[in-house]
């Protein structure tokens, strides 16, 4: 009981911390078809956020809009406002290569480019910096951080396709690094990977925290349980509840969300 | 005995064979004409093909000597067609894949691709002298000849181009894009250089066309009989298909070896080309990655 109300507490006072991403009335439509209806979230700077709910339910699609990688698709409209570190990123003048910089997004499925390991690294630095002299450091610094670097410090001219699932991933992870976002998006980083994968790539999304905002999409219950710090549960494009991940899989407030956990619909 | 054959596997494994047999035959059908022509040249026109056939005049009225300057006419013709049509063709592939939207505009653009394509060569023919011959003023000439060669054959250039921009997957997109990539960066660094396998190929097969062309340069640059060989795109020039139309028909006394030792040089050029392409694109695809 304690606990509960010790997480309460907690999620009370995030409230009145600076929010990294923070919606006010975010509507969303493909077409004719509402993806999101007025999701207001504040995601709390330098901690993980995992968005859960059954499939559908637009966490998805409320991650893709967080870079406004949605807009790709011609038919989407959005309605209300997103900020990102305190900036909106729908404002007139904001130029949307600046919100991809800032705002990092990891796929469900491992997409490294068909470069060498060091490449892949580097693909993002050298698109928006000339300094060759700093590469090796960039390189070193990324690939560290993503606790990659001694597997592959010897090997950085191979082909990155050849690496496991696991390691494709960390790379993936690791090449938005150098660009230096603020937030890091991620859909179902470990769906694709093996147990002993999705291990590893949740310990390193945990080592990641503070430094980088994360927000994750993700189907899986127990790793949202143990790899999150807050929790967002959806259900047909509404955001129907927002603690602490600790609050939320012991006394969730709502039925649906109860329901939802105890696996009785997903 | 529970998999004994019943009569109705019976009656449907007759109809299988017959099946079977009735595809093979229809496929060694198409294989057989082609067997017939190469081999119908390549021993009615072998005895043609030297050295000197191929880098000398013609002379005595055609019926005797070589077929340079149609052969080098030909060069010249596709050069500077694939000069044009490259370019243009792929970069309007570029932009139709990669930055078009896709509405009611592109798809008019992509119809009058498809419909580009099947234009009878002579109407190109007409078009080409209407246009670069008489309104443009080049005369007729290897230039305006190329141009109408590139402009019949774009639509190869775009078709292969497209294909093969839109076999580069889309998660190498998104993950340029993510990385705040423009556009161009995430084209220029990532799907050309893996597209362009493809694109060669296209270009090859495009070569192979123009080679063989004849109505579109009849009357826009190619010439019966020049007694010099050209000096600039300007000049009217001679090809090898032209040139086997000519001395097929319209030579009298025209020794039997000579025309079908054209058409084995022009067909060989048209089958080294093609074979060129595979060759490359099997070579290259063995070395993709994903």
């Amino acid at each position: 009981m304690w606990k509960g109300v010790l997480a309460e507490f907690a999620t009370q006072e995030s409230n009145a911390a600076p929010a990294a991403i923070r919606t006010r009335d975010l509507n969303l439509w493909y077409g004719t078809f509402q993806a999101l209806f007025d999701i207001n979230l504040n995601v709390r700077n330098g901690i993980i956020t995992s968005l859960i709910g059954p499939s559908g339910c637009g966490k998805s699609t409320f991650l893709r809009s967080v870079n406004r990688i949605n807009e790709r698709l011609g038919y989407v409209r959005i309605a209300g406002s997103i900020d990102v570190m305190g900036n909106n990123i729908f404002a007139p003048d904001v130029e949307l290569l600046q919100v991809r910089k800032q705002v990092g997004m990891v796929f469900q499925r491992p997409n490294p480019l068909p470069l060498s390991i060091r490449d892949n690294v580097l693909f993002g630095h050298r698109l928006h910096e000339a300094n060759k002299a700093a590469e090796n450091d960039v390189v070193e610094k990324a690939l560290r951080e993503v606790l990659l670097w001694d597997k592959v410090k010897d090997r950085l001219n191979q082909p990155a396709i050849g690496l496991s699932l696991e390691e494709q991933q960390k790379l993936c992870i690791a090449r938005l690094l150098p660009v230096k976002p603020r937030v890091l998006l991620m859909d179902e980083p470990c769906s694709a990977l093996d147990p002993k994968g999705t291990e590893a790539v949740e310990e390193l999304i945990w080592e990641l925290r503070g430094d980088y905002t994360i927000l994750i999409v993700t189907h899986n219950m127990a790793q949202a349980r143990r790899a999150s710090e807050e929790c967002v549960f959806m259900l047909m494009g509404k955001v129907v509840e927002h603690t602490a991940t600790d609050t939320m899989f012991v006394t969730p407030e709502n039925k649906e969300t109860a329901d939802y956990i105890e696996g009785r619909y997903g | 005995m529970m998999f004994a054959a019943s009569g109705q596997n019976d009656k449907d494994r007759r109809i299988q064979q017959l099946y079977f047999v009735l595809f093979g035959i229809m496929t060694l059908l198409l294989v057989l004409p082609v067997l017939i022509i190469l081999t119908t040249l390549v021993v009615k026109g072998g005895p043609a093909l030297s050295i000197d056939f191929l880098f000398t005049k013609p002379t005595n009225g055609m019926t005797a000597g070589g077929i340079f300057p149609a052969l080098l006419g030909t060069i010249w013709l596709v050069l500077v067609a694939l000069l044009f049509s490259v370019p243009l063709g792929v970069a309007a592939a570029i932009y139709l894949s990669e930055y078009a939207p896709e509405n009611v505009f592109t798809r008019i653009i992509n119809l009058a691709i498809i419909n580009l394509a099947g234009v009878p060569s002579i109407v190109h023919a007409l078009f080409g002298v209407g246009a670069f011959v008489i309104f443009f003023r080049f005369g007729t000439s290897i230039l305006a000849a190329s141009l109408t060669l590139g402009i019949m054959t774009l639509p190869v250039v775009i078709v292969a181009t497209r294909e093969s921009l839109q076999a580069v997957p889309q998660a190498f997109r998104e993950a340029c894009w993510n990385m705040g990539a423009t556009r161009w960066q995430t084209i220029r660094r990532v799907v050309l250089p893996n597209a362009v396998t493809g694109i060669l190929t296209g270009i090859i097969l495009e070569v192979s066309r123009t080679a063989g062309e004849t109505a579109p340069i009849m009357f826009t640059g190619a010439a019966f009989f020049l007694p010099f060989l050209p000096q600039g795109v300007l000049d009217q020039t001679m090809a090898l298909s032209l040139h086997l139309f000519v001395v097929s028909t319209q030579v009298p006394d025209m020794p039997e070896h000579l025309p079908f030792g054209v058409a084995l040089v022009l067909i060989g050029i048209v089958l080294i080309m093609n074979s060129v392409s595979i060759a490359l694109r099997m070579y290259l695809r063995g070395k993709k990655k994903w």
